[in-house]
This record gives C-alpha cells, structure tokens and sequence, in this order.
C-alpha cells in the first residue's frame, strides 16, 4: 500500500458560474460552483480543478471570489487554471486560496515565466498545461505529439514530450496533459500521449480529456501511466459517482483513497 | 476566555487555508494570522506552516525576526509545525545545496531520489498517502492508523533520535512523516488539506492539553 492515484472532477467557470452544466440530482442551482464544489468534496474527490474560461476581464475577478468562498468549505487541494499572464495573476489566486495554478498558453509564449513562478512560490504550486495532439501520419512514421494553443485551434509546431521536460525543468510540479483530439469525445484519454509523457518526466502526471467511462480512469493509469486522472461531464451529470470511480479502479488494481 | 492560536506569517504562501480550517474546528478560538513576534509571544497556540523552499523559508524567518519567539513557542507551548514548518526546525536540509536550518530537532532533511525499481513513483511524492502512527498520541485522537493525509514535497525529514517519530510514511523508502515531543507536534502532511481526518487533527491540535 502507498501512494494513492488520484480522482480530480474539473469545473468550467465562467463569470462566476459552472458552464458545460453540472447536474446533481438534487442540487437546485447547479451553476453555483460553491454548491458543486461541496458536493464533490463530500463525494470524496482528491482535489478540485478550476478552469476559468471567462473571456472578458471585467468578470475575470470572479473567479478569485468563487476561489475564496471554495476554499472556505472545501479542504482539500484546489487547482485554478485560465487567464493567468504573470505571477501576480498566481498570487492572487493562491491567496485567494488556491493551492495550486494550472498555466496555459502563457507557458507556451513565455516559458520564463513557469521558472519566475516556481521560484516566487515554489514548484508544488505550479501546474503546466500541456494540450497536445497526434500529429503522426497514421501508418507511415512513429506516434508524434504537438503543443496546441487557444482551445485546440492553433498548432505550435512544439513537440510535446520534449515540451513537458522543459516544463518539468523549468519547475513545473506537475503536468496536467490534455488530448485535444480526445477532449469531450467520450472515447477515452489519448493513452500513447499520456504514456509518453509520464515516462519522460519525474513529476505527476495528470491525465485529461476524453473521459467517456470508468474503465477509461483505469485506462489511464494502467496503460497511460498517470499519477491522477481528471475528468468533467461523466461527473456532472450524474453518470458515475466519485466512489463508483474508485471502487472500480480499485477492483482493477489501482490504489485509491476510500 | 478566548484563547489564541496565531498562524505564522513569514512571507511562505497561502497560509489563509491552514487559518480556515484551524477556524473551522476551533470556531471558540480567536485564529488569527501574524507575522509579528509580539503576537506569538501572546498567543496560546501556535502553528508553523510553510510552503517553498528551505532557503527562501529559514530566510524568511530570519527576516521577520521571529527566530527567538518560534523557539521559545517551540519550548513552552502547543506547536504545531506544517510541511515546511517540520523540515526547517531541524539542523541542516539539503535542499537549495545545502541549507542551515533552526535547529530545534537534531537531524537532517534528505531528497527523494527516484528508483528504476519503482518507475511509477515520481517526485514531488503528491497526493494521498497512508500514514502509520508510531504511537498513541493526543493529536491521533479520532484518527484510524493508517488513514490517508494530503502531502506535496520533495524532501522528507531524519531525525537522528528515532524517538521524535511519530509517524511514518512509505515512498521511495520508509520516511518520517510526522515528530512529537513534549508541547510539540509537525507533520509533513498537510492537514489543512486532508479533509475530515485533517480537520479532526487541527480540532485536536486546539484542544490539546500539554502535560
């Protein structure tokens, strides 16, 4: 026995208000991230993650109130991710009670600032994002990965294992690897990426998008070698519980934390 | 009366979570955050948190003055020492090259190395893992053996008198996750972060009655 493996669910925040839906049964304002964040922790999540996807900067303060009112009920790691240009966008948001910041797209246009940030407030704070997709010719040349920018849209022509040691260097704590050909299909994580990565970092890895059913969470960490794994609509709606999660990622061998 | 549990600023990250949760199990407490010497000389409690590394730690310290107040909270009255707040109060770390710590606990503070053996087991060691109570203690109270506390770190404490152990840990080897002595308590773990098991520590850190 040891290290469990982790169960992250992700909320979408916009303006203040989960997006992308989330749908407990019992819950009448399911938009209150408060109210899902609760609701998750006493279901027995690992930690929460936060994507702020406000696109306007009048609302982005927002996000530091949902972020202090979470944090004041829910005791456990909370990561916040979107928006964040500078170390001051992460002290903001740690003091606001964030444990951790997941950085994005600024990592990808200024890399220094993922070496500012570790040493301002240390690595285990730090979270990298790194949304990838294959970009290998099926069939005729070796699994290949590349960083993508602006919700999946924009390639970077930046291999992304050699990215996410880079990252690793620069003192990211922890990677948080999205596969964008994967994110919201329900087909499963993009496990070659995962594996891939995992294998060539000594930090956690994270492994996201694409969650279309538990055997997918097994999946993973099995096959894909994820230190945790994080997922969103299965949660939301209902589908599958924390526990049931974790019950059957355990009967598949997993360490988990009941 | 109203006792006071002061929460130790010293310029080393969120410390607002560790001062929730405290207030959340010890609502009749007066919790509050400082980073001035008058105030923990004052309080009836304290808690060293930390977050970072030992360098950037022992030096904030050093700048808010607070080396003699800690030390002499660190004799006389409850304390409880938070991740950082643990490592530091030993000798030396090795941290940053090699650091020199508070002194307080004789022994050093040691990196994890990663093992080909154990590939699976990456570093920082982050996430829930089980810690094993060397003993009964008051702070254990309420709290199965074994039960699973939130750590993040890359370096874990040794001290050279094993009985300052009071729990431990396995990754990468067997570790030293939580000291006692006397009035004094330090986890590796964070249990601002552990959920109900870390709340039921907290709510016996502020009740506890030292001998």
């Amino acid at each position: 026995m040891g290290l469990a493996k982790r169960v992250i669910p992700c909320l979408d925040v916009d303006a203040g208000r989960v997006v992308k839906g989330v749908n407990f049964v019992d819950i009448v304002d399911a938009g209150d991230p408060v109210t899902a964040a609760k609701r998750y922790f006493d279901a027995g999540a690992d930690e929460l993650a936060f994507l702020d996807i406000t696109a306007s900067k009048d609302n982005r303060n927002t996000i530091l109130d949902v972020v202090e009112k979470v944090a004041s009920e829910v005791f456990i790691p909370l990561t916040v991710g979107g928006g964040i240009r500078q170390v001051a966008d992460i002290r903001r948001l740690l003091n606001a009670g964030a444990d951790k910041v997941s950085i994005n797209t600024a990592a990808v246009h200024n890399p220094a600032l993922v070496r500012e940030a570790s040493e301002h407030v240390g690595s285990q704070c730090i979270v990298v994002a790194i949304d990838a997709k294959s970009v290998a010719v099926p069939g005729t040349e070796a699994p290949r990965f590349e960083i993508f920018t602006h919700g999946g849209r924009e390639a970077t022509g930046i291999d992304a294992v050699e990215w996410s040691v880079k990252m690793a260097e620069l003192g990211a704590g922890e990677l948080l690897v999205t596969s964008m050909d994967r994110d919201g299909t329900k087909a499963g994580f993009n496990l070659p990426l995962t594996r891939a990565i995992s294998d060539a970092v000594d930090v956690p890895v994270i492994a996201s998008g694409g969650v279309g059913n538990l055997q997918h969470l097994c999946d993973g960490v099995l096959a894909g070698g994820a230190d945790a794994v994080l997922a969103a609509s299965i949660f939301h709606f209902g589908e599958y519980t924390i526990e049931e999660a974790k019950l059957m990622m355990r009967d598949a061998g997993i360490e988990v934390r009941l | 009366m109203t006792k006071t549990i002061a929460v130790v600023d010293y310029g080393m990250g969120n410390l607002h979570s560790v001062a929730r949760a405290v207030s959340q199990v010890a609502p009749q407490n007066n919790t509050i955050i400082t980073s001035t010497a008058a105030d923990i000389a004052a309080a009836d409690r304290v808690v060293f948190p930390g977050q970072g590394a030992a360098r950037q730690c022992v030096q904030g310290v050093k700048d808010h003055h607070l080396q003699e107040v800690l030390i002499d909270a660190f004799n006389n009255k409850p304390f409880l020492g938070i991740c950082m707040g643990l490592q530091i109060l030993f000798d030396h770390s090795d941290e940053n090259n090699g650091v020199d710590c508070l002194g307080l606990i004789a022994g050093g503070v040691n990196g994890f190395q990663r093992s080909a053996l154990e590939p699976d087991k990456k570093v920082p060691h982050m996430g829930w893992n089980e810690v094993q109570q060397s003993g009964s203690h008051p702070l254990w109270q309420g709290i199965d053996d074994g039960a699973r506390f939130y750590f993040v770190h890359s370096y874990f404490v040794a001290p050279t008198d094993a009985s300052w152990t009071a729990a431990t840990t396995d990754y990468l080897g067997s570790f030293t996750s939580a000291v006692a002595r006397d009035n004094v308590f330090a986890t590796q773990f964070h249990p601002e972060k552990s959920a109900t098991d870390g709340l039921q520590l907290l709510k016996n850190f502020s009740e506890w009655k030292v001998n």
